[in-house]
Formats: C-alpha cells, structure tokens, sequence
C-alpha cells in the first residue's frame, strides 16, 4: 500500500477518501451501538415501570414467568385499584394546587425581579444579582431544618399551603437567573424607543420584553413546574397527614403503608405521577433545554 | 429585527399618546422602581433562605430541647460518633464516584449524539433524558422494585445466567454501590445536555483546520474539544457536585440510610436526627457539616460563570 500511494499520489489520495468514507461509517455504526446500549441502561426502569403497572397481582407476585415482559396478559386493575381505593388522587389534587400556585408565585416574582435586575439597575443591584445565583445553589437539604421551625411557627406545618411558601425557595433563584439572561440579550435601542415614545417601565416589560423573551418564560416556567412537582424534601419533612400530602411523598410513603407491597398498583401511581412532566418535556424540551444551557453558558 | 422593533414601539405610541413629558422625573424615580420591582424577590430571598440559614447555626447551637445554650456541644457530640464519620466518608465517595461516572457518560453520549446525522439528533436526545424527567423519587420506587430482595429483576437475569442472587440492598457494599448507580442514571442526562449543547457552540472551522492539517478524532478532542469546554465542563462538574452532595431523595427511599447506617449522606442522616428523632438542632448541626463543600464549590462555579460571560462578551 504505501509503494503504491507513493508511485502513484492520485491513487493515494483516492484510497484515503474511501478510506476515510470507511471509517466514518464505522464510526457511525458504532455510536449507534453505544448509544443502544446506553438507551437500554437509560430506559430500563420506566420501562419496567410500565411493565408492572399493566401486571396483574398474581404474575407479580409469583415469579414463574419472565419478569420482563408481561405474560399472563395486561390488565388495568392496578388503576382501578389506585384511584379508588386509595388516596392517590387526593395527594394528585394537592400537588397540582400547589404547583400551580408556585409556578404563578414564581414567574410573577421573578420576572420583574429580572426585569429591574437585567435592566434597570439600582444600587447594589449586580450584588444582588450574584446573591441570587448563590442562593440557587444552596441545596434544600440545608435549610429544611430551620424551615421547619419557620413552617411551624406560621402555623402551616402539615398543610400543603406550607409547601406554596417554601417551593419558592427552590424556583425563584433560578428562573431570576435565566431571565436575567434572556432580557439582557434584548437590544437597548428597544427600550429607548419605548422611554421616548411614553411607555412607562411595566409597559415596557408586558409589551416588549415579555413577548420578545417568551422563550425564555416557557423554560423558566417548565422549570417552576418541574421541580415544584417532583420537589420530596420539604413535604417529606413538613406534611404527615394523607389528605394533605403531596404525590411524590404520598406515592413512596403512604401507598406503601400496606401490609404487603402491592407493586403493580405502586408502578401504576409513580407511572401516573410521573405523567404530566413527561407529557410537558415531550412537547416543549427545545425550549426547556435551550434555557437551561443558556442559563448556564451565558451567565 | 428592525420592522419588528418598529412595529412594536409604533403599537405603544398609538397606546399612549399622552404619557409624553416627565421624562427627566422618570430617569429620578427609575431606581425606585426597580427596588420595588425586586421587592417581592428579596423578601422571599431573605425570609426563606438567609434568615433560614442564620437561624440554622442559632439552632445548632440548642440542646434538644431548644431550652438551653450549649455552644459547639452539638458539633462535639457529632465528631465523636462513629456513624457520623461514615456518613462523611460514604457522602464523600457517593458524591465523588456518581459525579465522576455522571460526566463521563454525559460526555460519551454526548459525542455520540453529536456524531449523528443532525435530523436523528433530536430523537436520540430525547430518548436519552427520560430519566432527568421522571421525577426522582418516583423513579427512585422503580428502582427499589428493580432491587427488591425477593422479587428482582435484575436478579432474574443474573441467576438466569448461573450466578448467585445480588443483595442490592440488604448488603452494606452493594447498597452503597445501587444508590450511587441510581445517581449516575438520574444525573447523567444532565451532563448530556449541558455537554452537547457545549459541543454545538465550538466553531466547525476549528475542527476543519485540525482535519486539514491531518489530526484524528482524539487530537480534535483534545486540542479542540476539551479546551473549548473547559469552561462549561468546570461549570456543570462543579454544579453537579453540590446537587450530588446534598441529595436526599435516592438513599431515603431507596435504603433509608441502612443497613447498618452504610449507606447515609448528610441529608438522610440530618432527616433521620432531626426530623424522625425529634432532634432539630443536632439535625441542624449535621446538615450545616455540608457547608464547608457547597461554598468552596460555589465560589469556584461563580468564578467561571462570570468568565465564561466576559468570553461571550
């Protein structure tokens, strides 16, 4: 080969293309295979999430077939058995109550925060800005403790109108943070324009800056939602009563309180649970993702 | 972008044609508006978590009762405790191992996402986040049931193949190795996102120059590559280690911090004094024990957001 490649340099070159052409189609091929493989490790438990929840008792419980795929043929008492036998859709009430308050409480608060944070500025208002990205970093496993004396003394332990007073810890500095970026990325001359044509600063924000930065309101609002649903420190810690609990706690704790583990109706909940996230991200991960890397690459 | 701007400042101008003038008082009162703006913000900031935090080290300082003053007793009693040295070493390889195993998956997916005819791209990144999207402690549940002593699934597998049964859970070691396992599958995604995304902004003229001047895919990666995401990779590295350090949701439901207290980290051991036994402060104390990490982290992370936005500019 390299006789030939020297004695002949256009040969040469063509033997490279192929050659290269050869190695990126293996090299294609092979990340199909590593991504197959991941994708297995990554879709293993929701799939057999959902395998179980569709399993009748009986197969769950004995052993004898492959576990993996359902045999005994699919049934929906699981369901059936969640949403009237028990408090699921109690604790589902709750979490949607609060989520929808946290996530309305949030963008309120932290779109005109980032709006007079991004854009207007006042004394100490780049202190400030950093305080905020701080605060999003500490974790609710530090402050669940003295938030539950605070809780306490309001008066909302055990209530899950606690829970719409501290899930703003966990969204607000965060959505801040992207919408800070977001409306600093609007050019001025947009607001100068505005300032001399009369708008006043709310005008300004509900007329320009929110339709322009909507991107940005989508992410930090999925964002709100996210976590305000999946959110399990701070009602493991503050709520015990089933009619208030929410159904990340109620699912792992109270469903579980029977004498024995009834797996396919537990499957059958934190498949339900899990639902109007995964329904949220399948439409809208563009916009969810794209604010999270800015969030994060743009500072 | 200029007909839009034009359109838009056109539709104020019909909308209020008589809040002209004044416009020197506006500029006065412009920073009193922006305070106000900031107000709501700042309230919950400082009510819920400054507040919180302050009072946090009061409170470590209580007996259980909360009746009496003790000073550093609550931190004395901690240190000499053999369970709370294992929790500091199993938080230390928890956070340490998953973080590690969670950027370098998130990197290889990522590459090989990125290596993928771009119309497949979506499809594959999609697939690849489900689990960043079920919530955690729902998915932490499939997990238990993936590992439960007597039914397993994995176990299935593995004795099908003419092993022994895995004690996922009901032994030390191999509990301690399933919450990290979880960890690495939740997390993992993350880092993808963050990666690919990184990926996508290093210019193609780079990697053609390289490939002009005859360098294969790992002197891309990591003359091209690796440097252009230094930055982001410190970022998200950083990021991770304190969500790692202070996560709660896997080991509580998963383990409850057994058997025999192996497999705690702060978070379960703080919820186990604090909130099971009754004992706030030295809840309080333990949980404040992560301190010292989150804010060494925390000033590495602001330092590279900030000069990753001078880059940008």
């Amino acid at each position: 080969m390299t006789t030939a490649a020297v004695s002949v340099p256009s040969t040469r070159a063509q033997t490279r293309r192929s050659s290269l052409r050869r190695s990126r189609r293996w090299a294609l091929v092979a990340s199909y295979v590593f991504l197959v493989i991941f994708a297995i490790f990554f879709l293993i438990p929701p799939y057999y999430m959902v395998v179980t929840a569709f399993k009748t008792d009986a197969e769950v419980a004995h052993m004898a077939t492959n576990p993996w795929i359902i045999a005994n043929g699919v049934t929906l008492d699981q369901f059936r058995i969640l949403l009237t036998q028990t408090d699921f859709l109690i604790y589902f009430k709750n979490t949607a109550i609060v989520t929808v308050c946290v996530v309305i409480i949030t963008m309120v608060v932290s779109v005109l925060a980032a709006f007079s944070l991004g854009r207007m500025r006042f004394w100490g208002s780049g202190v400030l800005a950093t305080g905020i990205f701080l605060t999003y970093l500490v974790p609710d496993t530090l402050l669940f403790i003295p938030l539950f004396q605070i809780v306490k003394a309001i008066g909302l332990l055990n209530s899950y109108w606690g829970m719409v007073v501290v899930y703003p810890t966990l969204t607000v500095p965060f959505c801040t943070w992207i919408m800070i970026g977001y409306f600093q990325s609007i050019p001025k001359e947009l607001d100068e324009a505005a300032l001399i044509d009369g708008a006043g600063y709310m005008q300004m924000l509900t007329r320009i800056f929110i339709p322009v930065a909507l991107p940005g309101i989508i992410a930090a609002t999925i964002f709100a939602f996210t976590v305000s649903w999946a959110a399990f420190v701070y009602p493991m810690a503050f709520l015990y009563s089933s009619d208030q609990q929410v159904l990340t706690v109620g699912t792992v704790t109270s469903l579980i309180r029977a004498d024995v583990y009834k797996w396919g109706m537990l499957m059958a909940g934190a498949l339900l649970a899990a639902t109007p996230p995964l329904v949220i991200y399948a439409f809208l991960m563009d916009y969810y993702i794209a604010g999270l890397t800015a969030g994060a690459t743009k500072g | 972008m200029a007909d839009t701007v034009q359109r838009w400042t056109a539709g104020i101008q019909s909308a209020r044609p008589a809040a002209r003038g004044g416009f020197g008082k506006f500029l006065r009162q412009r920073s009193t508006i922006a305070f106000m703006m900031c107000l709501p913000l700042l309230v919950i900031i400082v009510c819920l978590v400054v507040y919180p935090a302050f009072y946090s080290i009061y409170l470590s300082t209580l007996n259980k009762a909360q009746t009496r003053f003790i000073g550093l007793g609550n931190y004395r009693f901690l240190l000499t405790r053999d369970v709370f040295w294992m929790v500091v070493q199993q938080s230390a390889i928890f956070a340490l191992s998953a973080v590690f195993f969670k950027a370098l998956i998130g990197l290889i997916t990522a590459h090989l996402i990125n290596n993928l005819p771009t119309k497949g791209q979506r499809k594959w990144r999609g697939m690849l986040l489900v689990p960043w999207v079920i919530p955690l402690a729902l998915s932490s549940l499939g997990w238990w049931w993936l590992f439960d002593p007597t039914h397993s699934a994995f176990n299935w597998i593995v004795t099908g193949l003419g092993f022994n049964e895995i004690p996922w859970l009901s032994d030390p070691y191999w509990a301690r190795f399933s919450v990290i396992l979880v960890n690495v599958w939740y997390g993992a995604p993350f880092f993808l996102i963050m990666y690919l995304a990184a990926l996508k902004s290093v210019p193609d003229q780079l990697y053609e120059a390289a490939a002009i001047d005859g360098a294969n895919a790992w002197q891309k990666f990591v003359h091209i590559t690796l440097p252009m995401m230094r930055n982001i990779m410190a970022i998200t590295i950083l990021f991770s280690l304190i969500v790692t350090f202070a996560n709660f949701d896997i080991v509580q439901i998963m383990t409850a911090g057994g058997p025999r207290n192996m497999t705690h980290v702060f978070a379960t051991y703080a919820f186990m004094l604090g909130i099971r036994s009754g004992d706030l402060p030295l809840g309080a104390a333990t949980s404040l024990f992560m301190l010292p990490i989150l804010a060494i982290s925390a000033v590495f992370i602001l330092r590279g957001v900030r000069k990753r936005g001078r880059e940008i500019g």
